[in-house]
């Protein structure tokens, strides 16, 4: 078998465990002509702020930034669904030659006059950040006017990558933080940060803590809104999921109100139950901790016996993980010990050293470690390692398929639900559903093997 | 007619932009690797969007500047992934397209490219380096995409004496669609040049080993050749400006004709009788027959459909041939719409409406969804013709979406779809009336088992 192909300067990015001391180089840019999965930051900013449904978007620039970014989350509203549509300033020459701040202007009064939003997020793209518009100038010029909130979000797509989006996006939601009534508010209090409401995941951890006695005063970043994010100060602590995309907003909440955060994952069983029981235990509350243990046992009781199915067929099977952020990673990393499967190579687009360490403990021998990777080495890997099925996005996934390996979808274009104790179940399905499928016995791959 | 409201803001757009119909072109050129000069996300949205349609691995590389680069130029990062981009795909061509960021900092590509080759060109499979200027703030992707394949022939093509091949520049069609226009050809024995030709590399067979460059594509022999060609035939009715075609007409005196995309019976049948008198033979048996059994299929479904109501809408050209296929049909096209503005949309439109006793439908170009469901809301329609981002609006009509072009993004196959000839035109009539027949079966309270 071919060797796997990396340009020199990729190798300190690529670590196999058991091989060498722990090393790994991360958060770089990208490197040029290598063809990253990654994107900029404005793809960063739009993930975080994109599931916040009554407010309006609109993405200041060129057409290509706002059409490709119309639509493509799962991120699921029970109410408005303004986030679905994709508001452009279609930038042309003549704004780029003469300035985009009257168009913008102009824009930005027709759409709040036409959709009623409760709030504007504008988002800055590579050539605002060249032709210098003052953003913050016109929104605070629209925001009087108009008397709602305007928010300039800082995402010039060549600043940096998509962590850097991120960190926009969170000092954006910054300025809504504090400004709302938080009277009645309970004691036992959280906001959930960094779910994105996929397939509707938060309604179901809402339930699971309202269950044990936990008022959610915001979900901020799925199925989220403005009001609740103005209120959101007066919650007793955050609880923050997915690695990098709202870290910066709980830091800001707790230097500026003093709210502790912790990070947890609702993905897998023992990840879901520790969440509970990490937010039972902040509380000091008993009661509460009893009830989340019964919560954990009336769940498991009913799951663990209809897992076993998929466990015995999938025992044995190599996975292949590449995700955006590497929190996601440790949990996937669980969900597959627990259906018996192995993981041969886990990786991420942003995670940091921490991330990575963290990534070689819970890891077994010889397992690839790889941070921003690209098609050539992820179909490498998956060759060499005789992968079973392929976890990542949908720039994943033509590259498992081009060589007859299942694929499991666990990015923001999923349409099915993977969170909580539920999801747990759903993700054992949907691996088995592809990785069982007879269409295995028809690729190349296979039916080499059996040649041979 | 009536007047369409002028907003400033554009709400769901149905356009692409400029680098992105560049990449597609590339793709569709033997060995070549698309290059984006500009910001990594470029790159990595573009490769996601064209995924979503074909379920095709597509590798675009990127410079992938950074802020310094923002302020101190590209040449440096462009370069490296040149080098890059060489090394780990050992490309026959790059296709380098820039993007808003490199054209707004006035990085000279052109100047970057020659110093590049001065330093790094070994002269031992150096890969051709093409370069165009798309920044998306002026035109959408089809834009993008005719100016890579006018780059392609002014920096590729050679002149000299007359060879008896024909350059056929189809547009913006499906993998299947090109399959079956080299098949044609194939069948009419012309030795044609079709560029740009994405049938196999965007629409593969499954692998053993991801190829670093899918195989397929317009050989670059064959580009070169394209200044000796006996005739070139150019696919589209509203271009503006200088084109492929026009180009290889004026630098190597290629002789043109300009025909509009191959869809329906009637702009079909102009095709084939250009093809036809190029070739210097009949029009073959099998496409006599694939005619014929269309006429017999309209007629037997002919009452299903007559008088329905449709928009059209997505590229113009692609919109100028499906409006005449359903006027030819017996469907009334009451609105046709375009993110593009060539202005010529609907002069094109008359054309090809004329004698066949269709009203002529409101032309809008430059519009958005917002916009055309806006027009749109008091038509009384029917369907919807157009790629898949017409969808919400059909869902909240409740009337079907028959799905065409570029992207199909909530189904698959988008890229098997043919729109093109007499099989073309026989597949939209069977799905477009099959549709219509399914929808009025469902709504029914009877369900008739017979239609």
């Amino acid at each position: 078998m071919e060797p796997l192909h990396v340009l020199k300067e990729r190798e300190p990015q690529i670590h196999r465990k058991g091989e060498a001391p722990f090393s790994i180089e991360c958060n770089k840019d990208s490197l040029a002509g290598a063809v990253s999965q990654r994107a900029c930051v404005f793809c960063g900013s739009r993930v975080v702020l994109y599931p916040i449904a009554d407010a309006l978007h609109l993405v200041h620039g060129p057409i290509g930034c706002a059409v490709y970014t119309w639509d493509i989350r799962g991120a699921l509203s029970s109410g408005p669904e303004l986030h679905r549509l994709s508001f452009s300033t279609d930038l042309q020459e003549i704004d780029v030659i003469f300035g985009g701040e009257k168009k913008l202007y102009k824009a930005l009064i027709e759409l709040i006059d036409r959709h009623q939003p409760k709030a504007a997020f504008v988002y800055s793209t590579c050539i605002v950040g060249l032709i210098g518009d003052d953003m913050e100038a016109v929104c605070k010029q629209v925001e009087k006017e108009k008397s709602i909130p305007v928010l300039p979000v800082m995402s010039e797509g060549f600043k940096g990558n998509k962590r850097a989006g991120y960190e926009a996006a969170c000092s954006a939601m910054t300025r809504l933080v504090g400004t709302g009534d938080i009277s009645g508010i309970s004691k036992h209090s959280i906001n959930i940060l960094g779910d994105f409401n996929l397939a509707g995941e938060i309604w179901l951890i809402r339930e699971y803590f309202n269950r044990i006695g936990v008022e959610v005063v915001a979900n901020i970043t799925g199925d989220g809104r403005i009001e609740d994010i103005k209120r959101s100060h007066g919650a007793a602590l955050n609880v923050v999921q997915c690695s990098g995309a709202t870290m910066d907003l709980a830091t800001m909440m707790k230097k500026r109100f003093g709210i502790p955060n912790i990070r947890v994952s609702y993905f897998g069983v023992e990840d879901m139950a520790e969440a509970l029981y990490e937010v039972a235990r902040f509380f000091k509350d008993d009661e509460m901790l009893e009830k989340a243990r019964e919560l954990v046992r009336m769940e498991l009781s009913t799951l663990l016996p209809e897992l076993q199915k998929y466990k015995t067929a999938l025992a044995g099977k190599k996975a292949a993980i590449y995700v955006g952020g590497a929190f996601k990673a440790f949990s996937l990393v669980k969900a597959f010990r627990l259906i018996g499967m192995k993981v041969v190579m886990v990786g991420s687009q942003t995670g940091t050293r921490e991330d990575y360490e963290e990534l070689e403990e819970i890891t077994d021998e010889g397992t690839i470690i790889i941070d921003d990777a690209n098609p050539l080495e992820l179909s490498a890997i998956i060759r060499e390692k005789d992968v079973d099925i392929f976890v990542g996005g949908v720039k994943e996934r033509p590259i498992a398929y081009k060589l007859g390996v299942a694929f499991c979808d666990h990015n923001h274009e999923r349409k099915e639900m993977l969170a909580g104790f539920h999801g747990m179940l759903n993700f054992a399905r949907e691996v088995y559903g592809s990785v069982m499928s007879p269409v295995w016995q028809f690729v190349p791959r296979r039916v080499s093997e059996e040649k041979e | 007619m009536s007047k369409m409201p002028n907003y400033v803001s554009t709400t769901n757009a149905c356009k692409l932009c400029k680098p992105l119909g560049a990449s597609l072109a590339f793709r569709g050129i033997e060995g070549a690797v698309p290059f984006l000069h500009g910001s990594q996300g470029c790159a990595t949205y573009m490769r996601r969007y064209i995924i979503s349609h074909f379920n095709e691995p597509i590798d675009i590389a990127s410079s992938s500047l950074g802020e310094k680069h923002a302020v101190y130029g590209g040449s440096a990062n462009l370069k490296m992934g040149l080098k890059n981009v060489t090394a780990k795909y050992k490309p026959q061509l790059i296709g380098v397209a820039t993007t808003c960021l490199t054209e707004t900092i006035g990085d000279d590509v052109k100047m970057i490219l020659a110093e590049y080759k001065d330093e790094f060109h070994t002269g031992i499979d150096d890969p051709l380096i093409i370069s165009v200027s798309t920044p998306s703030y002026s035109g959408t992707h089809m834009e993008g995409f005719n100016a890579a394949l006018k780059g392609v022939v002014e920096q590729l093509a050679n002149g000299g004496e007359q060879n008896e091949t024909i350059n056929i520049l189809p547009g913006f069609i499906s993998a299947a669609d090109l399959r079956y226009l080299k098949e044609l050809l194939q069948d009419f024995g012309i030795a044609a040049t079709v560029l740009p030709d994405y049938s196999e590399t965007l629409d593969g067979e499954a692998l053993n080993e991801y190829p670093l460059i899918p195989k397929g594509g317009t050989p670059l022999s064959s580009i070169r050749n394209m200044g000796r060609a006996k005739l070139t035939i150019e696919c589209g009715r509203t271009f503006s400006g200088e084109t492929a075609g026009s180009q290889l007409l004026k630098l190597f005196t290629v002789p043109l004709t300009r025909v509009g995309l191959p869809i329906g019976i009637r702009e079909t049948d102009r095709f084939m009788d250009v093809v036809s008198e190029a070739a210097g033979i009949e029009i073959p048996e099998k496409y006599r027959s694939a005619r014929g059994r269309l006429v017999d299929a309209m007629v037997d479904g002919h009452k299903y459909i007559f008088g329905k109501r449709a928009v059209v809408y997505g590229e113009e050209d692609l919109v100028v041939g499906l409006t005449a296929f359903l006027a030819e049909i017996g469907i009334k096209p009451v609105l046709c719409a375009s993110g593009g503005k060539s202005g010529n949309m609907k002069e094109s439109i008359a054309n090809v409406l004329e004698g066949l006793g269709c009203e002529m439908p409101e032309v809008h170009e430059n519009v958005d969804f917002y916009d055309i469901e806006e027009r749109a809301s008091d038509l009384d329609l029917d369907l919807l013709v157009g790629h898949s981002k017409g969808y919400s609006f059909a869902r909240r009509q409740n009337i079907p979406l028959i799905r065409v072009g570029f992207p199909i993004h909530d189904r698959i196959g988008g890229q098997r779809l043919l729109h093109i000839g007499y099989h073309g035109a026989q597949q939209l009539f069977d799905t477009i009336t099959n549709t219509i027949i399914a929808k009025k079966q469902d709504d029914s309270d009877v369900g008739y088992s017979y239609m």
